[in-house]
């Protein structure tokens, strides 16, 4: 394919200013065939598996009723709760810290040693993080907690979670931050603006999308998030992920393709973040060309 | 994808030559080797000796879900492997019997498939298409009652549930009713998710039976969880052995073997006992993959957990705290290991066992009440 768009190209070198896009989209072609593999294969078998009849194979749309059972739902609102009560504390902490980070020295230690300790913590997550948390100032430890408010949940498990939150923030909002140009501020200077005019009418309405798209990775961060939870609280499922779990390997005779079809309400759900990521992705990259 | 197959279609070849070579200097039948994979007893194929040539001759058993502090199970795959030089691949220790199954289908035909499992009734029951029959030698020293009549599957070993506990922490402690009051703040936990985890189901079953229930209805049990709960005790964090050597789960209802063994070597406050008021016994079952990559290997796997001598499967399995299957036989003929036996939590009074339907009778009820009973 490559050569032959390539011979077609040397053929006419008289266009070579104008179209040329049949090279390009060859480069694409490993893209696409991963996503293929690992994003749109998975996701079809998905809903294929949400919409048969288990037993005797065909369409059964009904197995979608199942999304609004009252028993199913809670997953869900336990879901949003914990992700959006984690995503919304960790982002507004993470942009205080990533803008502390961004007004030090550019090259300096302190900022290096945040981003490689927030690379690092960002990945934090999991039973190693739940056990760490339980066995330093968790209820055991027997300083910090001893009320049981952190095994209500979403409290002690949203707290759990911005530990892991907080630093993937920081990675996601700095760039944004390093975006502001101090130009800007001068000219807002010159004209008699203070501080608080220049955050009003020019650093807010240009961080805002930023700030807003990285919310939303972290709130698609927590929904999918399910080690951290399990190793926490498994002996009753309040998150869709951990229900997904259930149904799949339940040993006492409950397992069936109620996991696909929770897993196609969490795709619906991952749909709408990603195209509300993408539209504000494209109005922040206005201002950080 | 091809060369192990070819390599796997080279091993048959040997050993169907090694098998030919074999019957035509012993028996004399005609016949070339033997088809492990259709053999349901050890003498309907040779006997004895020629499993274990045709096992060696595998030289590998996958198992699956068997984690080493289970029933003693590290020690059981050490034991089998020095005996017969077979490597034991041992896949996800940590996962349920719903998994062994779901890997049993999804690896189906495939060299690092399942050869032999270790399932709970409830799975075994509605699986045993996927099961090869055999019956070992010792066949007649499992009761009626514990396995299919035609050997799909095969009780192995059991316990009842009991109750672990910190007794440094907490004193002594006897029965459940005492878990609600004050001094349990935070304490007690289960072994999972009851309507996911077998082990689970049975702890609410026994905490039913233990405020006054049967084992027609959990809900009396469930209600038990919800008091708990209310009261602040009860601990949604998943028990391990880190977890009670950290103090998080001080109190955790479990299988008798699985709270002996979570805290070999912790000294002597971590206590077991089992509830006068509520004695509820449970066993798990073997079976053999109908389609074994090493059905030799799983045949002499399965001859090993049931046979009697002190270094096999039904000492090994006590001494890891779990009753074995042929313990009233091992009893009667003296192969039990009888200070293994005396260490077991001592247990009077006439045992419940939940037939298949009160199990899911009650896995129904916790799938509707569980989550509301216990937020």
């Amino acid at each position: 394919m490559a050569v032959a768009a390539t011979t077609a190209a040397g053929a006419r070198p008289s266009v070579r200013a104008g179209r040329r896009p049949s090279a390009a989209w060859v480069g694409t072609v490993p893209f696409l065939g991963y996503v293929g593999v690992f994003l749109l294969l998975p996701t079809a078998i998905v809903i294929w598996n949400a919409i048969r009849n288990p037993v005797a194979g065909g369409l059964e749309l009904s197995n979608l009723k199942l999304l609004f059972d009252s028993a199913e739902r809670s997953y869900f609102t336990g879901s949003l709760e914990l992700s959006a009560g984690s995503s919304v504390i960790a982002a507004v902490l993470g942009a205080f810290l990533a803008y502390a980070v961004a007004s030090g020295n550019p090259d300096g230690i302190v900022r290096r040693l945040y981003l490689s300790g927030s690379g690092v913590l960002a990945q934090f997550g999991g039973v190693t993080l739940a056990f760490a948390f339980l066995a330093t100032i968790g209820p055991t430890s027997g300083v910090l907690f001893h009320a049981g408010w952190y095994y209500n949940f979403p409290w002690g498990i949203g707290l759990i979670y911005t530990y892991f939150q907080i630093p993937l923030m920081v990675l996601v909002f700095l760039p944004a931050i390093d975006g502001l140009k101090i130009q800007w501020r001068e000219a807002c200077e010159n004209l008699g603006g203070s501080t608080w005019d220049y955050w009003r009418h020019v650093g807010a309405p240009l961080l805002a999308p930023a700030f807003l798209g990285a919310t939303l990775l972290l709130f698609a961060n927590a929904l999918s998030a399910y080690a951290t939870i399990q190793a926490w609280e498994n002996q009753i499922s309040y998150t869709v992920p951990q229900q997904i779990y259930i149904a799949i390997s339940s040993e006492v005779g409950l397992a069936s393709n109620a996991a696909d079809v929770l897993a196609l309400g969490m795709v619906v759900m991952v749909a709408i973040i990603m195209i509300g990521y993408f539209l504000l992705q494209r109005r922040a990259a206005r201002w950080l060309r | 994808m091809k060369s192990p197959q070819r390599f796997a279609l080279a091993g048959l070849t040997a050993l169907a030559l090694l098998g030919a070579g074999c019957s035509s200097s012993g028996s004399g039948s005609s016949s070339g080797g033997t088809d492990w994979s259709t053999v349901s007893t050890a003498s309907a194929g040779g006997g004895m000796a020629k499993l274990v040539a045709a096992a060696k001759k595998e030289g590998t058993l996958n198992v699956i879900a068997l984690p080493p502090t289970w029933a003693n199970y590290g020690n059981i795959i050490k034991a089998f492997t020095k005996k017969y030089g077979i490597t034991v691949v041992s896949q996800n220790p940590a996962g349920s019997s719903q998994d062994e199954v779901n890997a049993v289908k999804s690896e189906n035909g495939t060299s690092k498939a399942p050869d032999v499992l270790d399932v709970g009734m409830a799975v075994a029951l509605v699986s045993t298409s996927l099961f090869a029959p055999y019956k070992v030698s010792t066949w007649n020293a499992i009761p009626a009652t514990q396995k299919d009549p035609g050997g799909l599957w095969t009780q192995d070993y059991g316990g009842y549930m009991s109750v672990g506990y910190n007794s440094a922490k907490f004193g002594t402690i006897t029965s459940m009713s005492q878990l609600l009051g004050p001094k349990f703040k935070n304490a007690v936990s289960l072994n999972g998710n009851p309507t996911a985890a077998n082990a689970a189901l049975n702890g609410v079953m026994m905490a039913n039976l233990a405020a006054g229930g049967t084992a027609d209805s959990i809900a009396t049990g469930v209600d038990f969880f919800h008091k708990l709960k209310q009261a602040g005790n009860f601990v949604p964090v998943q028990a391990t052995t880190a977890t009670i050597k950290a103090g998080t789960t001080p109190i955790v209802i479990n299988w008798d073997y699985l709270n002996t063994a979570s805290v070999v070597g912790q000294g002597a406050n971590w206590k077991v006992f089992v509830p006068s008021n509520a004695i509820l016994g449970g066993y798990y079952a073997q079976a053999v993959n109908k389609t074994a990559p090493h059905p030799a290997a799983a045949r002499l796997w399965e001859e090993f957990l049931y046979a009697q001598g002190a270094g096999d499967g039904q000492n090994l399995w006590l001494q890891g705290g779990a009753r074995p299957v042929e313990m009233t036989a091992m009893t009667s003929n003296s192969t039990l290991d009888k200070s293994a036996a005396a260490a077991l939590p001592p247990v009077s009074g006439t045992p419940v066992f939940l037939s298949p339907k009160q199990a899911t009778d009650a896995a129904t009820y916790l799938a509707a009440h569980w989550a509301q009973a216990i937020k």
